[in-house]
This record gives structure tokens, sequence and C-alpha cells, in this order.
């Protein structure tokens, strides 16, 4: 059983989000890049899987769309334990690009994973449609993963509570949270050893971006909060109603 | 020159730095009020590969470079310094010593176990008599032909109880002072040796520290690391190394204390507004980023000169002496910026002061690096 894992490359969470040229694009400057949390959970569970697999499981690779800036990413990727990288050149624009690209690169595995959305814009898109893309059957927010007889069984969160699933493959597992305890700390043999392992370049295949970002802006900041006397009902009410307009 | 990690480096800090946030935080508190040694983290950080991390990989060792090592002390020191000196002390002093000096045998029979983390290390130098006098050893080893014969007391030994390996110094020509004495490996099993009691220490606390009495215990022969009389060479050689990773330590100890100043400024509020725009407060974080900032420079250059194979001792002196100073000026700002908070324990500030305190002590007082330094430039 061969396994992708698809990385985001993401600004690190505490990341203080600027814009540049007029609020039209994000300000990368000193910007430190991590492996978007979903997708490294993701990367922890197949590495587990894989250990426990005696052998069933035969390869992970992850895939990344992105420039040659995305490659240090990558690479804690294969120091924490995949065996090989695909990196996708080109500047990811929206999901339905992104999901176009890893399409063309997933196609000869049997479970690709991804983290059920990434922490830069949280679209929660690209794993379905890199299914639809690959025209294979997909579950999403998927909280257990697990190999039985060569089958997976899956664990999905649903509305007051969970289902279980048995699938075949080829498989897209969207994943999230509970999947895994913690992401792993790489070893310095891991780390010293990512070097070494094959990272390759594919070019971009031509695809249509769909969306276009006309401008970014900051949430609003958090205003002072009012304390009201527990006793002084009629202010609260008067404050709800006519300055925070909630009821 | 050339100040930028490389990818790796940059890696191996991360990972330090992961498992001290994740990790180390959980019971640093409780590690430090109750003296527990960190059993089960130096296990996890054997695996992540921290113990024998620059030793060849031809020793089963790491080969990672100097300035990686520094990072990782560093970082692990913002959270917890009593680990980072069983890290410290295993890598920089004792590793990197008999990497140097052993004979090829020395290095099959003991430093592999090291550089695979399997057992610790532990440097056993001074003694109730000879701290930073060290040329003074009454701990004797008589030469009996077959072996040698250790008798007397070694004191403040670090991680003496967990180690397993000791690399001990001893008199063997008394008539030649500090050139008689000898540097040899000894296997704690071995009979005769016994713990004293355990240290109750103002910080480190999690760092367990004994004395050890040595009574009719016999070494090999082959046991000796050089020629007759090298020891104390050997000892000032390894303690060379052993200062990079001190003032790494140092350094960190210092920055863990400005990154929880920095955040409890922001946080706090008097005459209405945060601490940290009163100036009185963010000249202090100032001066504490750039007292920061020095000693790691310092440390990575003399990171960077062992990593080149230049001689880097006076540099190591100069990094430990000013990054130990420094701690603890850092930490005890770090302590009045967080005023009545700071000096209680659930802050952490004030456990960072203690132990910035043993900087300016351990493997060489502040004292010593400024002899050290002064020799070089009047000789």
């Amino acid at each position: 059983m061969k396994f992708l894992i698809c990385l985001s490359n993401v600004p690190d969470t505490t990341t203080k989000v600027k814009f540049t040229g007029g609020d039209t694009a994000f300000d990368k400057s000193g910007v430190q890049w991590i492996i978007n949390p979903w997708d490294e959970l993701a990367l922890t569970r197949a590495l587990e899987l894989k250990e426990g697999s005696d052998g069933a499981i035969e390869s992970i690779t992850i895939a990344t769309v992105g420039t040659s800036e995305v490659e240090p990413t990558m690479r804690k990727g294969l120091a924490i334990g995949a065996d090989d990288a695909i990196r996708i050149d080109a500047e990811p624009t929206d999901a339905y690009f992104v999901a176009a690209q890893l399409a063309e690169v997933a196609k000869d595995f049997d479970v690709v994973m991804s983290g059920i959305e990434a922490s830069d814009y949280n679209g929660a898109a690209v794993g379905g449609m890199l299914a639809e893309f690959l025209n294979v059957p997909s579950v999403s927010s998927v909280s257990q993963l697990n190999i039985e007889n060569g089958k997976l069984s899956l664990v999905r969160e649903i509305d007051g509570g969970s289902e279980v699933i048995s699938a075949q493959t080829p498989l897209v597992a969207i994943v999230q949270k509970g999947i895994t305890k913690d992401p792993r700390i790489p070893a310095m043999r891991g780390i010293m050893m990512a070097r070494k392992k094959p990272l390759i370049v594919v070019p971009a295949t031509e695809v249509e971006s769909l969306t276009e970002f006309t401008s970014y802006e900051l949430p609003t900041s958090k205003t002072a909060c009012k304390m009201v006397d527990a006793e002084n009902v009629k202010e609260l009410v008067d404050l709800l109603k006519n300055e925070a307009k909630a009821i | 020159m050339n100040f930028k990690y490389t990818e790796e480096q940059e890696m191996i800090r991360q990972a330090a730095k992961d498992y001290a946030d994740r990790e180390l935080i959980q019971d640093v508190l409780e590690r430090d009020a109750k003296a527990i040694f960190p059993v089960q983290h130096i296990k996890n950080l054997t695996e992540l590969g921290f113990m024998g991390m620059m030793v060849d990989p031809k020793y089963d060792g790491g080969g990672l470079d100097s300035i990686s090592y520094a990072l990782a002390i560093e970082e692990i020191s913002k959270i917890d310094a009593s680990t980072a000196v069983v890290i410290s002390v295993h890598n920089s002093l004792v590793c990197y010593a008999m990497e140097k000096y052993c004979s090829e045998d020395q290095k099959e029979k003991y430093l592999k176990i090291l550089a695979r983390g399997e057992k610790i290390g532990a440097f056993l130098l001074s003694e109730p008599e000879a701290g930073s006098d060290a040329t003074m050893q009454r701990t004797t080893a008589e030469d009996k032909g077959e072996y040698y014969l250790l008798n007397g007391t070694k004191n403040w030994i670090s991680g003496a109880k967990y180690a397993s390996v000791y690399l001990v110094m001893a008199q063997t020509h008394p008539e030649k002072g500090h050139r008689g004495v000898n540097a040899f490996l000894v296997d704690k099993e071995t009979q005769g040796i016994s713990l004293g009691q355990h240290e109750d220490k103002m910080g480190m606390r999690s760092s367990d520290t004994y004395s050890v009495m040595f009574n009719d215990v016999k070494v090999p022969k082959e046991d000796r690391i050089g020629e007759d009389g090298f020891g104390f060479k050997f000892a000032m050689q390894a303690l060379e190394a052993g200062r990079i990773g001190i003032a790494a330590q140092a350094t960190g100890i210092a920055a863990g204390a400005m990154e929880r100043s920095i955040k409890y400024a922001k946080e706090r509020k008097t005459f209405g507004q945060p601490i940290a725009q009163h100036q009185a407060i963010a000249f202090k974080l100032s001066n504490m980023a750039v007292k920061i900032e020095a000693a790691r420079n310092f440390v990575h250059k003399a990171a960077w000169l062992k990593d080149n194979n230049l001689p880097f001792g006076v540099a190591s002196a100069m990094a430990k002496q000013y990054a130990a100073d420094i701690a603890m000026e850092v930490t005890t700002d770090a302590v009045q910026v967080h005023g009545g908070y700071g000096y209680v324990k659930e802050y952490h500030v004030e456990r960072l002061m203690r132990e910035a305190k043993l900087t300016q002590i351990y493997e060489g007082t502040s004292e010593i690096q400024k002899i050290i330094i002064s020799r070089y430039l009047l000789k």
C-alpha cells in the first residue's frame, strides 16, 4: 500500500498577519513557515501505521504545491519520517488549483491523506476536490484511521456521534484532530537524513485559477469589556439591544 | 562570515524547542520543587538523538556540529536548565573529551555506549579542597603495576547517581604537582565507589549532585586516558568544550526569562496601560535583548571555532563568563519586571534566577574565566 500525504506550507500559527500591495497580498516578510498542523497530524498517523504495518505500507510520500521556498518545510516532513517528496512547482493560488495539481501526482497512490483544512486560509476544500479530480471516494472529518486485513477502518465525526467506516483503496482520507496525539518531533538522525531522501520537482499543469483575491482586511480588534452589575438587568438589556445590537 | 543558520541547524533548534515547550514544561516546577532527576525526559531526548549528538557516527554518535548543539542547549535551557546540564555534561564535556583523547579500545568500550545515550557520563574533577584550584588534587591513584588504586573524595558531581561512566582525575605523582595527575575511565559499579549525600541545591535542582567516595577502587591500567601525567591537561581541555555548553545554557536561561518578561509586560497593566508601555520596563526588556544577543554571538563564535578546528579555549571562556554574568542580570531583572508574581514559583522566573547563579560557578567560576582570558592576554 502506498500513501501520499498532502502537505501545505503555512505561516507559523503565531505569525503577526500583515498585508502588502495596498492590502491585496499577504506580506511574507519575516514569516516562519511550518507544515500545516492538520497535515502534520496526517503524516504522523501514516508513519505510525507504517511502523505497525509489517510491511503492508510500502512507502509514504509527501506532496506540496509551491515554489522552492517550500522545500525547508517539506524536508521537515522527510525528517519526521516520510520516504520521499514531490514538489509541484507552482505558486498555489486557490483550492481548485492546488487540488488539480495534486491530482496529477496522486493517481498512483492507494491512500491519499490531507488535513481537513490549512491554518492559513482555512478553506477546507482541497481534500474533497482532490478526490473528485481523482474520481475516488473520500471520507472527511476522519478522527481515527487503521488498517485491518488490508482494508481501511475509519472513524468519522458526525453530528452527535461518530460513524465507523470500512473502506477499500484507493481513498482520500481527510483528517482532523484526534487522528493522532501529537505531531512528531524529528530526531537528529532524521534531520540529517532528510537531505539524502528524494525530493523530486515536477512542473505544474495548466490549470485555470477560478478565484482572485481582491483585498484583505484584519478582523476588527476586540473592544474593551463593559462590566455590568449582576443586579442591573435593565442596563444589560439596554446595552445588548442598543449598543451591541445583539438582541 | 555567515550568520544564517543552516536548514538542519534551524530544524534541530525547533526540535529542541518543541520538546521543551511540549514536554519539559509539564513537570519542570515539580521536579524543581522535589529535586527529581528527569529520567524519562533523558530517555526521550536520547531517542531524539540529543545524547551523543556531536560524536562521530563511526562511534555511533550523531555527527552534528557545535552550533546545532548550542542551539539545542539554549532552547532546552529556556524551559529547563536542569535537563540541559545533564545533556551538556554528557555531550560537550564527557563525550567530547573521550572522542578527542581516548584510545580506540577505550572508545569502543565506553564512548559508543555514551554516544548512543545508553549510559550517561560524569566528570569528576572537583574536590572538597580543590574547586577553582583544581591543581590541588587529593584523590590518589596509586600505581600498582597492573592497576591503579583510587582513594579520595570528589565533590559537586553532576549526574553522579544516574551516570554510569565516570571520568575521574586523581593524583599519581604528588611530587610533580598537577603534572602528576591522571585521568581514568571508571565504571560506576566498580567496587569501592559510594555516593555521599544528595546535595540540596539552590537551583538546577532537577539535576542530581553528589559527592563521590573512592575507597581502594581498582582501575585497570588500560583505563587511564593518555600518557602518564596527562590528567590535568585532559581535564582542562575537556572544560574548554564544556564551557560552550554551559555558556549556551546560560544564554538560554536568560532568553527564557526575557520571553516570559515580554509576555508578562504586554499583559500586566498598571496606571492604565500594559507595563511594557512604561519606559522603565521597556528599557529593561531592551537591555535584556542586547545582552542575550551578545552572549549568543559569543557562544556561536566559540562553537564555530571548535567546528573549524581552531583554538577555542579563550573564546569559550569569554562566552561562558559573559553569558553566565548576563544570565544573572537578566533573570534578576525578569523577576523585577514580574514584581511580586516574579517572586512566586508559578511564574518560573525566580527558578531561572536560581539556575542562572550556578552558571557563574560550575565548570569554572566567572573569576576563573577571567584568569584564563587575562593569562592569554598577558602571555
